[in-house]
């Protein structure tokens, strides 16, 4: 089944409450998945810096060496901000280099999310105990994807929950099933992405990473994931400034949006939306088959 | 008048409470999306829901009559037996499917598989319908005074589908069809129950071409390639 949210906040105005409304978004999801649970947060941090969200699988490390290791490496200041087995490295050097030092140096971690503005929290477990421990409700920023899910390709672990990066400051959660999932991992990895799991949704956000990287644009990306991607699909996705959905050509798996001056919203179902302020005066339609919808800022702080 | 509020009463209660009512008016609020709200309703009562609704809302209803004013979600009125079930807003998904008889209106749009496998129920849509609507449609009546999505009534049986709109792609075996008198009175009957206003002529009617119906031994090759003829 699995539970998808999205909250674009196109105004100031509900800002400081991003982390409180997504919250409460989530948890009308829980009954779609209690498996686990995940979220990105964008547009909370300080201007001017990038950060990278790690991850120590089953362990609350003590995570200063690192930071203290790879402020070395980058020659920038890191401010280390830990949260139980994740942490965010918060540094004005590059992100890119500091998630392939990560990766390169310190076994045993993962790199959820880099970027200027993603943050990315994920665990196994009921998402409202996922929600409470790693804050959600108390962040402030521009927009936020969210997801529940129930397992049916892979595992559970919190490697396999959602949402999945797919390249600085882009993440993707996904309520569907991939049918050609291995054979793309193997051509994916052909052209050097590598997974971390043999989740099929680790496998939309490699193939959105490629395209991207090859210099598509979030648009053109999605349209050749229409031809590439075989499966049932609605996806979330979180870029730098604004998200995106698309559901695959038959939309078997659920989706309404719900939009007004202030903001866009997106779940799997209404009830996620429908305590969100001033909800009655939205326009609420369900997005179309193998249509890309996007929504940007106008403006993102440097 | 009952009034029930799903701030304060749970679905189970509520739904419970119709199940046993005989007859009478009934208002529901606050019902937030949930799900499955006023299903399985069998008498002749007559409930009133302010705000929108999730899945299966008004789900197997029969005799009795249910208006929400709002949207539904996916599965609005499934399995309608009889009676009418009518919206103010939009439906999403599925919206009348399998419905055996009775009437369910909707004043704004459906979306995906409307009156998919429909077999009897008769279907009033104000505004556009989605992809894939009357799939396998077997009896009873689409009427759409918008657009229609692609692949309108494929592999359907016996179905009328009545489209004042444009259609984007008619689906396998979907052909339109000559508006004859008979069919214009049955629209005209529609429209009024519907309390919509559109002239029967301005519609254009598609039903089966009738050439799935039976296997075809000159069919076997494309059969076996997994095509229709």
């Amino acid at each position: 089944m699995c539970g998808i949210v999205g909250l674009f906040l196109k105004t100031d105005r509900h800002r400081p409450k991003l982390g409180r409304l997504t919250a409460a978004m989530l948890h009308e999801m829980r009954s779609r998945g209690l498996d686990s649970a995940g979220f990105a947060v964008y547009g909370e941090g300080t201007i001017g810096t990038s950060r990278i969200t790690v991850l120590a699988e089953g362990q609350e490390p003590d995570w200063a060496p690192t930071a203290a290791a790879l402020e070395t490496a980058l020659g920038e200041p890191v401010a280390l901000r830990p949260m139980f087995d994740h942490a965010v490295f918060e540094t004005t050097g590059d992100s890119g280099l500091a998630r392939q030092w990560i990766i390169d140096h310190v076994p045993g971690v993962s790199v959820l999310s880099h970027g200027r503005q993603i943050e990315l929290f994920k665990s196994v477990g009921d998402p409202d105990l996922v929600a409470e421990k790693y804050d959600l409700a108390s962040r402030s920023g521009t927009h936020a994807i969210a997801h529940t899910r129930m397992a049916t390709e892979s595992a559970i672990t919190t490697n396999g929950s959602h949402p999945f990066v797919t390249g600085p400051d882009t993440c993707l959660v996904h309520n569907g099933s991939l049918s050609n999932h291995n054979q793309l991992r193997e051509q994916l990895e052909q052209h050097g992405e590598s997974f971390q799991t043999e989740n099929d949704s680790e496998v939309a956000a490699g193939y959105l990473s490629w395209r991207l990287r090859e210099g598509d644009t979030i648009d053109q990306a999605l349209e050749a994931a229409l031809c590439d991607l075989d499966g049932f699909y609605t996806f979330a996705i979180g870029i730098e400034n604004g998200f995106a959905i698309l559901r695959d050509p038959i939309a078997c798996k659920p989706a309404v949006i719900a939009e007004t001056d202030d903001w866009v919203a997106m779940s799997s179902e209404f009830r996620a939306i429908a305590q969100l302020p001033n909800v009655d005066d939205a326009e609420v339609f369900e997005p179309e088959p193998a249509r890309i919808y996007t929504w940007s800022l106008e403006a993102v702080p440097a | 008048m009952t009034v029930f509020d799903m701030a304060e009463v749970s679905l189970r209660e509520l739904n419970q409470a119709l199940h046993d009512a005989t007859d009478g008016e009934f208002e529901v609020v606050n019902p937030r999306g949930a799900h499955a709200v006023a299903s399985g309703i069998d008498s002749e009562i007559s409930v009133t829901i302010d705000g929108p609704v999730g899945y299966y809302c008004a789900g197997m209803h029969q005799r009795g009559s249910v208006q929400v004013n709002g949207n539904a979600s996916a599965g609005l009125a499934e399995n309608i037996m009889s009676g009418t079930v009518r919206i103010t807003g939009s439906a999403t998904m599925s919206a009348g499917a399998t419905g055996h008889g009775g009437l369910v209106v909707i004043e704004g749009n459906a979306g995906a598989r409307c009156g998919i496998s429909m077999k009897g129920v008769d279907i009033v849509v104000g505004g556009n319908v989605g992809h894939m609507t009357a799939f396998m449609a077997q009896s009873g009546n689409l009427v759409v005074l918008g657009d229609a999505g692609a692949d309108l009534g494929d592999s359907l049986y016996e179905a009328n589908l009545f489209i004042r709109g444009s259609v984007e792609s008619l689906g396998a075996d979907c052909v339109e069809k000559e508006l004859r008198p008979e069919h214009i009175e049955t629209l005209r009957q529609l429209l009024a129950a519907a309390g919509m206003d559109a002239d029967p002529t301005d519609f254009t009617r598609y039903g089966s071409a009738r050439t799935l119906y039976n296997f075809h031994i000159d069919d076997i090759d494309a059969e076996l390639a997994g095509g229709a003829s």
